[in-house]
């Protein structure tokens, strides 16, 4: 049973004890991972209704570039060799800032599609433009019948989006420089956590290799992410997607 | 039990840390030409992309960089330092950013060598990827060109950080631990840029009056056809050549294991296998004295900055594009862009017209000095920095100061003295004088000239040589025109009375038709406004007639 009072969720009955009601745009225990220790970073930005696009894509591009490799290529005995990594700068239009990408296109369009979708939603929301969307990166643990594979995330990052709207020109300005060192510094929080050279999935064998990594691109393979996202209503809870949420994990048990 | 690192591991590690650190240079200085980067990814392992990154290899900061290092690799004490400066066209420098690579003495003994350490100086070149592209300089060598250029410097030894101004920031792009102690690379750069903003330089107005790009994106209908700056097969040139870096290389097939890592197959392979050093020219190759100029990445004028500080030996700043001369003990040489048909081109045109895609500058330096930046051709880039065209290196120390004659298919009469100005100016005989331009550019003659013995930089600013001093030998030609005898090509005077050059002068000018003689629209406005009233007064007499007409219609 599910109830809902006020501004927080609560879900009682015996699937879950009864939870204190959380700050709305926290990722809730699903994504914490069972029993496995996953990895989640939080970053905020505050952009302008133009420049959500150009932002997330920064961000998702520079973690992908990390948490990419070249493909792999098995040969006999267990060994394998990689494939090239191209990158990329690419130019911000509404934004002073450039990042870099892998040379994907694949990988590009995919990561456009959820961002357009995002961006999307936050429009049509209605609410006072705050979202978020989370970049997974999990592994495949292979359950017996019947029970279906695990995602196992090992690694998850936020990024909260918060829409201002502007009236001058010359505050766009600003915007678009401010919004730009922001996201200079985001980066330099990625790479820091990028260095603490912390969990990563093991390398695969060959069979197992669908696992962890996303083998269905042509010319990179990053390691198996998902990306949601969910848009915070006026209330500040975001109410349709957590609530899905809990009742897919409940049921999923 | 504490092993020891073996002797193939100690190796391959020397030789990843040797490798990383020119990758590292590599993407510092390749981030700081001021244009975009783009490699492509290929799902086939070459062999020769380190760390299993594409990152082009500029045949000349390699070699900076081997010179810096000189054998040696980055230890306790003695780091690798790339430092990134600005000069502006007046001849002010300022030290931007200094990268260093270090070791420290912290080692990490449980680490497999071959599988570990690579994988995170992957990483790390990843990371260095980002980082580039976010500290304050980045945005200020996109903006480079006219008023400022972005110079870099190598330097192996104790890191120096005192040009930086006060309350400069650094930023920690990674490190990866090591048996034989821990890399760190890390960025120190300059906040206090308070006066030189980058509006500062968008505002400010051309150095001088006369506009810098004038022999830019000229059309040259008949210029010889554009050199593509790809990779070519290395040449026998005059000289010599940079050995690219895969001469000697060994190539590393990393070909990594899934089994645990005690069984882990790590093969590197001493390939010896050569990429094509990119050429410039294939036809006419003229070796310039006092080293022209060199495409490179063409792009940005990453132009040499003669080192005057005093740290260890290697230090001079070296122009990715080598708008300047160079120590004598590093010749760039370029090849001047093949001219066919003796039609006078500016280098840069030709040269690496097409490196074409983003190669955005290209400063030629004849050897009198005058530069001409090229301003950006265009499109949309595939390939990068490719480590197109560069520079031949002349035989060290040798001036050839071979002068090629350009003449006009038409021109009858030789000119005398033709001079490296006249190879770049295209049609450099019949152009006005405009010395002012190469006098007066700052660039060409920086205030603060070094003093580097090179007899190649010698002449670049020297108003002695043959070449030299704004052209002050050629300028006497430019004065006025010269007349030619006007032979046409294929032509025999013996067929017809008239023969063909004589059939073209005459009616080389038609007379303009009447029509649009010039005379009829030359009536002033005056004299329009003057008829006027006469008009009306005509019109007002017959406005019985107009008044009946208009009746009728009605």
């Amino acid at each position: 049973m599910v109830e809902s009072s006020g501004s927080s969720l609560q879900v009682s009955g015996w699937f879950r004890p009864k939870r204190a009601s959380q700050p709305p745009a926290r990722l809730v225990g699903a994504a914490r991972g069972r029993g496995m220790n996953c990895r989640a970073e939080v970053l905020e930005v505050s952009v302008e209704g133009r420049q959500v696009e150009e932002a997330l894509l920064a961000v998702l591009h520079t973690v992908l570039l990390h948490r990419s490799t070249g493909k792999f290529h098995y040969k006999k005995e267990g060994t394998y060799s990689i494939g090239t990594v191209g990158t990329q700068d690419i130019d911000c239009d509404f934004i002073d800032f450039t990042y870099v990408r892998v040379s994907s296109e694949e990988l590009d369009r995919a990561l456009r599609k959820v961002v357009g979708e995002f961006k999307d939603a936050l429009r049509n929301s209605g609410g006072d433009g705050l979202g978020q969307m989370s970049l997974e990166f999990y592994q495949k643990k292979k359950s017996r019948w019947p029970f279906s594979d695990e995602c196992i995330p090992w690694e998850v990052w936020t990024v909260k989006v918060h829409v201002v709207a502007l009236a001058t020109e010359q505050e766009r300005q600003i915007c678009r420089e401010k919004v730009g060192e922001k996201l200079c510094e985001k980066v330099i929080n990625i790479v820091e956590v990028m260095n603490r050279h912390e969990y990563l999935p093991k390398m695969p064998t060959q069979s197992e290799v669908d696992n962890v990594f996303d083998t269905g691109l042509r010319d990179v393979q990053p390691y198996l992410y998902k990306i949601s996202f969910q848009i915070t209503d006026a209330l500040g809870t975001s109410v349709t997607t957590t609530m899905r949420r809990l009742i897919k994990d409940t049921l999923a048990l | 039990m504490d092993t020891d690192l073996s002797s193939q591991d100690r190796k391959d590690l020397d030789k990843f840390i040797k490798f990383f650190a020119l990758k590292t240079v590599q993407v510092i200085v390749q981030a700081r030409l001021g244009e975009k980067i783009c490699t492509r990814s290929s799902s086939s392992p070459t062999g020769s992309d380190w760390f299993n990154l594409a990152i082009k290899d500029i045949p000349e900061v390699t070699h900076e960089a081997k010179k810096a290092l000189a054998g040696q690799l980055p230890a306790v004490g003695r780091s690798m330092c790339v430092e990134i400066s600005l000069k502006t066209s007046e001849g002010d420098s300022m030290e931007l950013e200094i990268w260093c690579l270090e070791m420290n003495e912290k080692c990490d003994k449980e680490i497999k060598v071959s599988y570990t350490v690579y994988n995170r100086l992957s990483l790390l070149l990843k990371s260095l990827l980002a980082i580039t592209r976010v500290t304050p300089a980045y945005r200020l060598s996109r903006k480079q060109g006219r008023e400022y250029v972005i110079l870099y410097r190598i330097y192996f030894g104790e890191v120096q950080l005192n040009g930086l101004g006060e309350g400069f920031q650094t930023v920690r792009v990674g490190t990866v631990g090591t048996p034989v102690g821990t890399i760190t690379l890390s960025c120190a750069y300059r906040i206090n840029l308070a006066f030189m903003s980058t509006r500062q330089f968008e505002r400010t107005p051309p150095i001088m009056g006369i506009v810098i790009d004038h022999f830019v994106d000229r059309p040259y209908p008949s210029s010889s056809p554009m050199h593509p700056c790809n990779y070519r097969t290395t040449g026998e040139d005059a000289g010599v050549t940079y050995p690219s870096v895969e001469d000697s290389q060994e190539v590393c097939t990393t070909s990594f294991s899934t089994s645990p890592p005690s069984q882990c197959v790590f093969t590197v392979s001493k390939a010896y296998f050569q990429t094509p050093t990119p050429v410039v020219t294939d036809t006419l190759r003229v070796p310039m004295a006092g080293l022209a100029f060199s495409h490179q990445l063409a792009s940005s004028r990453l132009a040499y900055q003669p080192a005057a500080l005093g740290v260890g030996s290697a230090e001079l700043a070296h122009p990715v594009v080598f708008a300047a001369g160079s120590s004598a003990a590093h010749p760039h040489q370029l090849m001047v862009p093949g001219k066919e048909g003796g039609v006078p081109l500016a280098p840069s045109q030709p040269a690496h017209g097409t490196q074409a895609d983003h190669e955005r500058m290209a400063t030629c330096t004849p050897s009198d000095g005058a530069h001409y930046i090229v301003t950006p051709s265009s499109s949309e880039d595939t390939e990068t920095v490719s480590n197109s065209s560069e520079g031949r290196a002349s035989p060290r120390g040798i001036l050839e100061a071979v002068l090629v004659r350009k003449v006009g298919a038409l021109v009858n009469n030789s000119v005398d003295q033709v001079t490296m100005t006249n190879l770049d100016i295209p049609f450099a005989m019949f152009a006005p004088k405009n010395f002012e331009l190469e006098d007066n550019d700052p660039m060409v003659n920086p205030p603060d000239s070094p003093d580097t013995e090179s007899p190649l930089q010698g002449s670049l600013h020297s108003d002695g040589s043959s070449g030299g001093g704004g052209g002050g030998s050629s300028g006497n030609t430019h004065d006025d025109f010269v007349m030619v005898d006007f032979k046409p090509a294929f032509s025999k005077d013996d067929i017809l009375p008239m023969d063909l050059g004589t059939f073209y002068r005459e009616f080389q000018n038609p007379p303009q038709l009447s029509s649009l003689s010039i005379d009829i629209g030359a009536q002033s406005m005056a004299e329009d406004l003057d008829s006027l009233p006469e008009k009306l007064a005509v019109h007002e007499k017959n406005v019985k007639e107009f008044d009946a007409f208009v009746e009728t219609l009605q």
